[in-house]
């Protein structure tokens, strides 16, 4: 059988499953190029990954980083990249949170690989992971002041006074 | 003299009862070593000799590549990606194309797959010698680093006829090639299939079944593949640990689908089976390498060297003084002012340490909405406290440089 007919069944098969654990309106999905991307309310976030884990052999988790888009309501986000080794199949779960109630719970006790990947987004997006076994900032010094890949935070240190901001933008 | 210094049957106990005694002892390994060979700090409790605690410190080099990202025009990223593991930079550029052209939906004609199957093979050479005969080096072996080293740097000649650079290569552009492959550098290639597998045999029989190594490397900083997996290992540090994943087969990009060739893997993974594991895969390289050189000869067209895709690559400059038409693309060009589709996608390669992957997220500008960097050596560096935990201080370097991890990989 050839390799992309075993993955559109693995899409649906994965669609009918989390339609079956969440209900119809429990969750969105689309088709992103090649992979089939699925948005999750914060608060089952934790189980779907435990139920994609366990039952349809997600056993690896590829990476993980946050996204911020500034104007929507949920401005924070968290992607999940999975892949099952054995079946050949990717997917993303996203999941979104506001500015306000930036927490998501851990997962490092699923995938002990989320560690690093969680205080990287935490480092850069300032999204908690509620239950991180150590939960501080990674490659940026203890004390930075920001969450350096929200929009809102210039690509420029903002406090060098030494450089025009018209046409370089800040 | 009482008693415990004179009567050897004593000292035993009387280590034991000094219990109170013990101390432990805190180690600064790094950041700046030389056995490092890289930015990595390690601060270790150790009791004597063994290693009871590991606590890690990165972000040294970190240059916020992925922000950077954010500003800067598709084919910018280029220069950015062979900065990240600048061991075998083309991959990571040509990693960075492909996902790019995925993101486009531009096809590649055959020849242009094929010359990029040899440069991404000569690069994990590369960065596979450079493992190696580090590992052999801290192991107390210098004359591999002194002398398949030099192999290196014949593939660097390679690099430097092809795009002029040798490190950080910046190599091809978003569609294929800057310019054709000259003779000079087929004829290099050419070179390096004939002679390094005879240097190849050459370093296995200094090292593979030469006692003083084996019994310094094997059940050296072992994992097990189950271990492994949960802990995101990927690439041969992988395979060393017995599980086949490879992206090259997995999910093969850039025609590796047209390519006979085997998946190299060990056992218990320690150092001993990465380092086997490696020399195997370079020698499955060389032989990737000649099977395109095969296919190359049959393709009767000798001259195409990217697709038709007048908005991504530089013309040449001399139309660009003569003719409206290149005139516009070339602006086009440099202010990046070129279609992009609205879309994500994620493409991950073979890169020397593993699955390289890259995320983009366009929302149809000039530049990405986001980047996010899949760094193979970031995710599966978390798993050195525990590889080296119980282990000697001489066992936690040898293992760290068999993980080949990269600064600048694992900072970005």
């Amino acid at each position: 059988m050839p390799a992309f007919t075993i993955k559109a069944e693995r899409d649906q098969l994965v669609t009918d499953r989390l339609t079956g654990l969440l209900g119809a309106d429990g969750f969105t999905h689309e088709r992103l190029y090649d992979t089939l991307c699925f948005t999750v309310p914060k608060e089952k976030i934790h189980s779907t990954l435990a139920y994609l884990r366990d039952e349809l052999d997600f056993n690896f988790l590829t990476s993980l980083c946050g996204m911020h888009f500034p104007g929507l309501e949920k401005e924070l986000g968290a992607v999940y990249f999975l892949h099952s080794m054995r079946n050949g199949h990717r997917i993303r779960v996203k999941t979104y949170v506001t500015l306000q109630e930036a927490k998501l719970p851990t997962v490092t006790d699923l995938w002990p690989t989320a560690n690093w990947m969680e205080r990287e987004t935490w480092d850069f997006f300032g999204i908690q992971f509620t239950g991180h076994p150590n939960l501080k900032r990674i490659l940026n010094m203890e004390d930075f002041p920001a969450f350096p890949m929200r929009k809102d935070y210039p690509l420029e240190d903002p406090t060098r006074e030494d450089k025009d901001n018209t046409f370089f933008g800040r | 003299m009482s008693d415990t210094t004179t009567r050897p049957d004593l000292w035993k106990e009387d280590l034991v009862a000094g219990e109170g005694l013990k101390e432990l002892t805190t180690l600064n390994l790094g950041p700046t070593h030389p056995a490092t060979h890289g930015i990595f700090q390690n601060v270790l409790t150790m009791d004597g000799e063994i290693i009871l605690e590991t606590e890690q410190t990165i972000g040294y080099i970190h240059r916020a590549f992925e922000k950077i990202c954010e500003r800067r025009p598709f084919y910018q990223i280029t220069t950015l990606t062979d900065r990240m593991n600048y061991c075998s930079a083309p991959i990571n550029n040509m990693g960075w194309h492909m996902a790019v052209e995925k993101l486009l939906g531009i096809d590649l004609p055959k020849r242009v797959e094929y010359m990029r199957v040899i440069i991404m093979e000569l690069s994990r050479i590369t960065d596979h010698i450079i493992c190696n005969t580090i590992i052999s080096q801290d192991a107390g072996a210098t004359t591999p680093f002194l002398y398949v080293y030099q192999w290196r740097e014949k593939i660097y000649e390679i690099y430097e006829e092809i795009c002029g650079a040798r490190l950080t290569t910046n190599m091809g552009r978003i569609g294929g090639f800057e310019r054709n492959f000259s003779e000079l550098a087929w004829q290099r290639i050419r070179g390096i299939v004939k002679d390094l597998p005879a240097v190849l045999d050459e370093f296995d029989a200094l090292l593979v079944r030469n006692r003083i190594f084996m019994d310094r490397t094997i059940n050296c900083g072992p994992i097990a593949g189950e271990r492994a997996l949960q802990y995101g290992f990927t690439g041969p540090n992988l395979r060393a640990a017995g599980v086949d994943y490879d992206v090259r087969v997995a999910d093969p990009y850039s025609s590796y689908q047209d390519f006979d060739f085997a998946i190299p893997v060990g056992k218990s993974g320690d150092v001993y089976d990465r380092f086997t594991v490696r020399q195997e895969e370079m020698r499955q390289s060389l032989s990737i390498i000649r099977q395109a050189l095969e296919k190359l000869d049959k393709i009767s067209d000798k001259t195409t060297f990217r697709a038709d895709v007048p908005d991504w690559v530089l013309p040449p400059k001399e139309e660009v003084y003569n003719d409206m038409e290149a005139l516009i693309y070339h602006f086009k060009v440099v202010m990046g002012e070129v279609e992009v589709p609205v879309g994500e996608i994620y493409h991950c390669v073979e890169g020397g340490n593993g699955e390289l992957g890259f995320y983009i997220v366009s929302d149809g500008g000039r530049n990405p909405f986001r980047v996010h960097l899949r760094r193979p050596c970031f995710i599966y560096y978390q798993a050195y406290p525990e590889i080296i935990k119980g282990g000697m201080l001489s066992d936690a370097i040898l293992t760290m440089s068999s993980m080949n991890v990269i600064a600048g990989e694992l900072d970005a």
